[in-house]
């Protein structure tokens, strides 16, 4: 196990050592990235300075050297913007907006997506079946940003019943929760339904219906925690599709999360910041990825010595 | 193996609308009845037909700079469209021969071209193309750029997979003491017998990748106006929701029912090939 965890995390650190830079690399690829960073009012001084400020006088490998050891310390460059707030300062302020909206979609399309996972496998066929299949099948056509504003235009423009939008309060989570976990939750019901089917027709179960366990018991808890392992397996990339999902909808309901502010960032062109909302969220993925890694081989030791 | 009733009705329902779909992407120019990018500051704004204030000469009304919507949804069409078959096709070539190669080489090709798959997997998508716009400017080119870097590893990933099960078997081991080249041997022998499940795997990627455009268009990072866009569309009509709420909502039920047609398609085609696999997410 020790030695598993180990290499995962060696592969991380090589996948992060990339990540930095291909970052890197696309911010060099316009020549002298400077030029980003000015302005039409910027005057010839403001070049020279920026340039030595920045380093970018130095050779491409020294730089990069400087771009890594500040990135190590947390100093991902400074914002052109405003007060020119530090990149790395801007996106931790907007990051838990963010995981929250994240982290309470994914436990609420959990809750509601693997019981009618569940409950579709048991009557694979029949018209609840269908029904739900549909649902799930809509729920992964439609653009989050469309569900967004449809319903936020029904339920806080027409009905008056929800905040269009805001950030601090419970009812402000209600309709971006809403519009980002119809995908998420279609993905938990089909993965569910996919993975029970097969856990249902296999050996043990038959074996435990044998045993005269109950049908309840045997469907809920036999066969479920079965199930759950190819839903794990899948829970990192639903995860980082929820994040991307998080960086448009936050642009539909004014969510002061990171995804708002790289929408900033892009509308400003404020290239640091932007860059390092792109790292910030590419080691989260990674984070994630390894541990849902970790947490799989713990379950399952199949996996530790493959 | 025969399909259940449901699904021969969905997948021809699905195949109807992308039928139609298609022949209005092809002849949009003989079938909008406007320019979609000529705007006439006269009529901004107007409802569709049903509305109060409506009329038959805008079918579905006009947009803020008094653009035709009925033209840039049929216009979008091509578009949306445009983008999914050539992304797809770059992803699906490049994707399907390192797949291949990593799953018949094996070995170090297949370390390397496997971690780069998972890269393209943990890369966050929306935020690279967000990138990719600030320095290049948004452009056709960048879109399917940045489309075709996160989805050739999932053709990649399919890819291997089939090869190496095809690897073992018979005739290819017959080719091999043949004396046939590996490059024929991954071209003639192991390409043609995973087409079709890379086919399907095309099938649900077309809904993947026009919700991903349009979301880039959405954020302003996709095609530039004045193309007809629907992701575009509902970003622009977004600022009028309270008064003109059918700017946003036709567009985005264009897109539904377009992803909502090809993963019916690609469900039943699933289902077709393969009736003992369910689909993943």
């Amino acid at each position: 196990m020790q030695r598993y965890i180990f290499r995962r995390l060696i592969q991380a650190v090589i996948m992060l050592f990339i990540v930095s830079t291909v970052v890197f690399a696309l911010s060099r690829m316009t020549g002298n990235p400077v030029a980003l960073l000015l302005t039409e009012y910027s005057t010839e001084e403001d070049k020279v300075r920026l340039t030595q400020e920045l380093g970018f006088d130095k050779s491409i490998p020294e730089q990069y050297i400087i771009f890594a050891s500040n990135a190590l310390r947390g100093d991902l460059g400074r914002s052109i913007r405003g007060e020119r707030a530090p990149a790395f300062q801007l996106v931790a302020e907007r990051f838990p907006a963010s995981a929250q909206l994240a982290v309470i979609t994914v436990i609420v399309s959990f809750l509601i997506g693997v019981p009618l996972g569940v409950i579709t496998a048991v009557k694979k066929g029949s018209l609840v079946d269908t029904l739900v299949r549909i649902f799930a099948l809509a729920g992964q056509s439609a653009p989050v940003f469309w569900i967004g504003i449809v319903a936020m235009y029904v339920l806080s423009v027409q009905l008056r019943l929800l905040p269009s939008s805001g950030y601090g309060k419970p009812e402000q989570f209600v309709l971006p929760v809403f519009s980002l976990s119809w995908f998420t939750l279609a993905a938990f019901v089909r993965l569910t339904r996919s993975s029970m089917i097969d856990s249902l027709e296999s050996e043990y179960i038959k074996l435990a219906r044998i045993k005269g366990l109950s049908e309840w018991i045997v469907v809920w808890k036999h066969a479920l925690r079965n199930s759950l392992l190819p839903v794990l397996t899948y829970s990192g990339i639903i995860l980082g599709r929820t994040i991307a999902g998080v960086v448009v909808v936050e642009t539909v309901f004014a969510w002061p999360g990171i995804g708002r502010l790289a929408y900033e960032s892009v509308l400003g062109r404020d290239f640091p910041v932007l860059q390092a909302v792109v790292l910030i969220v590419a080691t989260m993925f990674l984070l994630i990825n390894l541990l849902v890694d970790i947490l799989y081989a713990y379950i399952d030791p199949r996996i530790r010595y493959s | 193996m025969r399909l259940g009733l449901a699904d021969t009705i969905t997948s021809i329902v699905g195949l109807t609308i992308i039928l139609i779909l298609v022949l209005m992407a092809i002849f949009a120019q003989q079938i909008a009845p406007y320019d979609p990018t000529a705007g006439s500051l006269l009529d901004r704004l107007k409802p569709p037909f049903w509305q109060e204030g409506g009329s038959t000469a805008h079918l579905l009304g006009t947009d803020v700079l008094g653009r035709d919507t009925l033209s840039r949804l049929i216009f979008g069409a091509r578009t949306s469209l445009a983008v999914a078959v050539i992304a797809i096709l770059v992803a699906g070539t490049i994707g399907s021969t390192l797949g291949i190669i990593a799953g018949y080489l094996g070995g170090w090709a297949d370390i390397i071209i496997m971690r780069a798959a998972d890269l393209a997997f943990s890369f966050p998508t929306i935020l690279l193309a967000m990138v990719l716009a600030v320095i290049f400017g948004a452009s056709f080119a960048n879109i399917i750029l940045v489309i075709a870097l996160v989805l050739w590893a999932e053709y990649a990933r399919m890819a291997r997979g089939e090869s190496l099960k095809i690897k073992s078997m018979d005739y290819v081991a017959l080719a091999r003491v043949a004396g046939v080249s590996k490059t024929k041997i991954m071209a003639r022998h192991i390409l043609p017998n995973i087409s079709s499940s890379l086919i399907v795997l095309a099938t649900l990627q077309v809904g993947v990748v026009i919700i991903l455009e349009s979301s880039l268009s959405f954020l302003g990072v996709g095609m530039p106006p004045p193309t007809p866009d629907w992701g575009a569309m509902i970003s622009e009509g977004r600022s009028y929701v309270v008064t003109a709420w059918w700017l946003s909502l036709v567009p985005g039920v264009a897109i539904l029912l377009t992803v909502l047609s090809f993963n019916l398609l690609g469900d039943a085609l699933t289902e077709w090939m393969n009736p003992s696999s369910h689909r993943d997410a």
